[in-house]
């Protein structure tokens, strides 16, 4: 099952390696990974999406927080959440393919973010689904080039990950 | 240094080299702290380990930078597999040279990263103090472990001057290790065992490392329920007890073994059901409810799942375990105790199999390698330390030679490293001077550090090495006689070195034995040269196997060889 991990981590060299380290020591995988420093410079916050079972996911969580670095963590697919990921497409727009990449582009809500006489860039933000629907839904496009951020998520509610 | 005096180190094992003669010259102007010159830098770390193994106190190794950080990473291992508090200093290249490929340069927070329980580059002279304290905390509370501490040279520099102070307390928000088992947990767990019509003990290294074998005792003792030991928590329980069945697993007795498979509530403390345990995972305990006891809450659920985790220190537990117990022992029903006296019916007559029992070759005249270690137990009054290496020989000083308290037995159980017996044993006999310390060994094995002898000559280290020398990497051959129709691709040892004028060269006593009837003389002998390093080569029967011998792949744990050909 797909999980969305966020960990706080303390925010000092090699401490992102030994999170990376961690994961192929142990054979477990890691599919999208994003981190950066948070308002407190102190910390890291560090999101990733990994697939386990229940008792995989139990020993990567405890693994996690056996790194002396990790300060807190959650797994954010355990109760309801916010997901987002952010996507640019670069993509071939000439001829009547213009008009037809822009109005794709406007029903998933993407933004285009640079023009040029043969290829827009669309900003897409949205669940991975999304982006996946939307990769997909270009098809008949002629992809160019595609970057993703890699999932980012919080809780829903008033639930929060600080120290 | 001031630092490592501050923790109260007595001995650094190390190997001196450019990156670190800052700090060997501070070493050559203090006298509080002694440094052990090696021969070569993975014996520092295990002299380092047999050291912490034997007192419970960290061990702590000095090596230079490249190959002397490299060459102390399989101790390293070794200890992280063990979970053993050790703190290791590395060398490193000065600051502005690192990534630059330059002379003995290694990444050596890079390389030790999945051996250690933490490591430190440091940065800056002024963090010295903050860093050598929470290396120290870390390497020895909790789960214990090896923690690194990476200093480039211009960081010991003598013109790097900051204000020292060294700090008395210590609280990090990302590292808080239980200090307490939860309460309702134990209840549970204590109700469980109570209730139990097949109990069984399973104890592990980390009673050891926990302090809590006494506790153990106790518990084991009021609750008149079987024991076992695992290869790491030999000596947690007196291994010359009624209570006590053996050691459990791949060589385990029969009695620990089919004990553990039919018992119906097990409670593991402080082990980790490790695969030369359990045999397949599937199979294993398919009766019983467990109970796991561990500091380490990623130990738990890790490869069996258990019904009542409790995650704390070891001592603490049982010792709320036991003041529980006190009050509800009395109330047990009549029905309970008759149901326990059953169980030891059954126990005992697995017992009178009598799993270890050793056949005397037929010739009278050739010596089995179990006979050697009951020699060796005798020579030594069965109160030595005792270190080993890896391989045959480990099984049979863990099969014959019983321990009644905790560190006594210093093996490499996780790891397995063969090589780490003598300078273990050097590190026990460091920090043991008058004690009798045995390294039991084969000639495999001891020629992984042999080197050491020097060492050993230099530091007056009266070891009592004993060399089961069957001219074959012993279990490699036991495994190819039983899976690869005896082929024995390299694991015959062919011109070995003779090894009585071998440590006469480096100025130790060396004897050499072949026949039963000397045995016992010339083991006495030797130990009674209490202040020589004696080296006694004992040739013995080459084609004797470890038995019992879980049957594997896909076997439980009561599927065991027994001998040669016979199965359970």
């Amino acid at each position: 099952m797909r999980r969305i991990i966020s960990v706080l981590l303390e925010n000092e060299a090699g401490a992102l390696s030994r999170v990376v380290g961690l994961f192929a020591q142990r054979n477990y995988n890691i599919e999208t990974l994003t981190v950066a420093p948070t308002e407190d410079e102190t910390l890291s916050r560090l999101t990733l999406t990994t697939s386990a079972s229940d008792t995989q996911i139990e020993q990567i969580t405890k693994q996690l927080n056996k790194l002396i670095e990790v300060v807190k963590l959650v797994d954010l697919t355990e109760g309801e959440h916010i997901e987002r990921e952010l996507m640019l497409i670069k993509v071939k727009a000439t001829g009547a393919q213009r008009a037809e990449v822009k109005r794709t582009s406007d029903i998933f809500r993407g933004q285009i973010v640079d023009v040029t006489h043969n290829a827009y860039t669309i900003q897409l933000v949205g669940t991975s689904d999304k982006l996946d629907a939307f990769l997909r839904a270009m098809s008949e496009s002629v992809v160019l080039e595609v970057v993703r951020s890699g999932v980012s998520g919080v809780a829903r509610g008033e639930k929060i990950l600080a120290v | 240094m001031r630092c490592l005096q501050e923790e109260g180190v007595d001995y650094v094992f190390g190997y001196p080299g450019g990156a670190v003669l800052h700090i060997y010259d501070a070493l050559f102007r203090q006298k509080r702290i002694q440094h052990i010159l090696v021969r070569h830098e993975q014996a520092a770390t295990h002299m380092a380990d047999g050291y912490a193994r034997s007192t419970g106190r960290p061990g702590v190794v000095l090596v230079t930078s490249g190959p002397g950080a490299t060459n102390a990473i399989t101790g390293i291992a070794t200890a992280f597999m063990d979970s053993i508090p050790m703190v290791v200093i590395s060398g490193q290249v000065q600051s502005h040279l690192i990534g630059t490929d330059s002379f003995q340069e290694t990444d050596m927070i890079g390389i030790s990263r999945p051996i250690v329980k933490h490591s430190f580059l440091v940065k800056n002279a002024s963090e010295i103090p903050l860093i050598v304290k929470k290396a120290f905390y870390l390497a020895t509370s909790g789960r214990p472990g090896p923690v690194v501490i990476d200093i480039p040279k211009d960081i010991t520099s003598p013109t790097e001057l900051f204000e020292y102070e060294y700090p008395e307390q210590l609280t990090m928000r990302s590292y808080s290790p239980a200090v307490k088992g939860h309460t309702g947990q134990i209840k549970k767990a204590l109700t469980m065992l109570l209730e139990a019509e097949r109990p069984m003990i399973y104890a592990g290294g980390g009673v050891i490392q926990g302090e809590g074998s006494s506790e153990l005792i106790a518990l084991t003792r009021l609750l008149g329920y079987p024991i076992v030991n695992t290869l790491m928590g030999l000596g947690a329980y007196p291994g010359t007890d009624p209570q006590f069945l053996g050691m459990l697993g791949m060589h385990g007795t029969y009695e620990a073994n089919m004990a553990m498979h039919n018992c119906d509530v097990l409670i593991a403390v402080g082990a980790r059901f490790d695969d030369r345990v359990t045999n397949t995972v599937a199979k294993f305990c398919p009766f019983a409810k467990i109970i796991h006891i561990d500091i380490d809450p990623a130990s738990i659920s890790k490869n069996v799942v258990v019904d009542v985790p409790i995650v704390g220190p070891v001592k603490n537990v049982l010792t709320e375990m036991l003041e529980a117990a006190q009050a509800r022992i009395a109330k047990r029903t009549k029905v309970q105790t008759s149901r326990l006296a059953e169980w030891w019916t059954q126990i005992n007559a697995w017992r009178k199999l009598d799993s270890l029992h050793v056949t005397p070759a037929a010739d009278g005249v050739t010596i089995k390698p179990q006979e050697a270690v009951k020699a060796v137990y005798k020579a030594s009054k069965g109160t030595a330390y005792v270190s080993s290496d890896v391989g045959q020989h480990q099984m049979f000083a863990a099969l014959y030679y019983p321990f009644d308290e905790p560190r006594k037995w210093i093996n490499s159980g996780g790891l397995g490293t063969m090589g780490f017996g003598l300078p273990a044993a050097m590190g026990v006999q460091m920090a043991f001077p008058d004690e009798t310390v045995v390294c039991i060994t084969g000639e495999g094995s001891i020629q992984m550090n042999i080197q050491e002898l020097s060492t050993c000559a230099q530091y007056g280290l009266p070891v009592k090495i004993i060399n089961l020398n069957n001219r074959s990497l012993g279990m490699v051959k036991q495994w190819q006689d039983m899976q690869y129709e005896s082929r024995y691709s390299h694991s015959y040892m062919d011109s070995l070195p003779d090894f009585k004028k071998l440590v006469e060269a480096y100025g130790h006593v060396g004897f050499q034995v072949k026949t039963l009837a000397e045995l016992d003389d010339v083991l006495e002998a030797a130990f009674a040269l209490k202040d020589k390093l004696v080296f006694v080569d004992i040739l013995v029967d080459p084609d004797e196997h470890v038995y019992p011998m879980h049957v594997a792949p896909n076997g439980a744990m009561d599927d065991m060889w027994l001998k040669k050909g016979v199965r359970t």
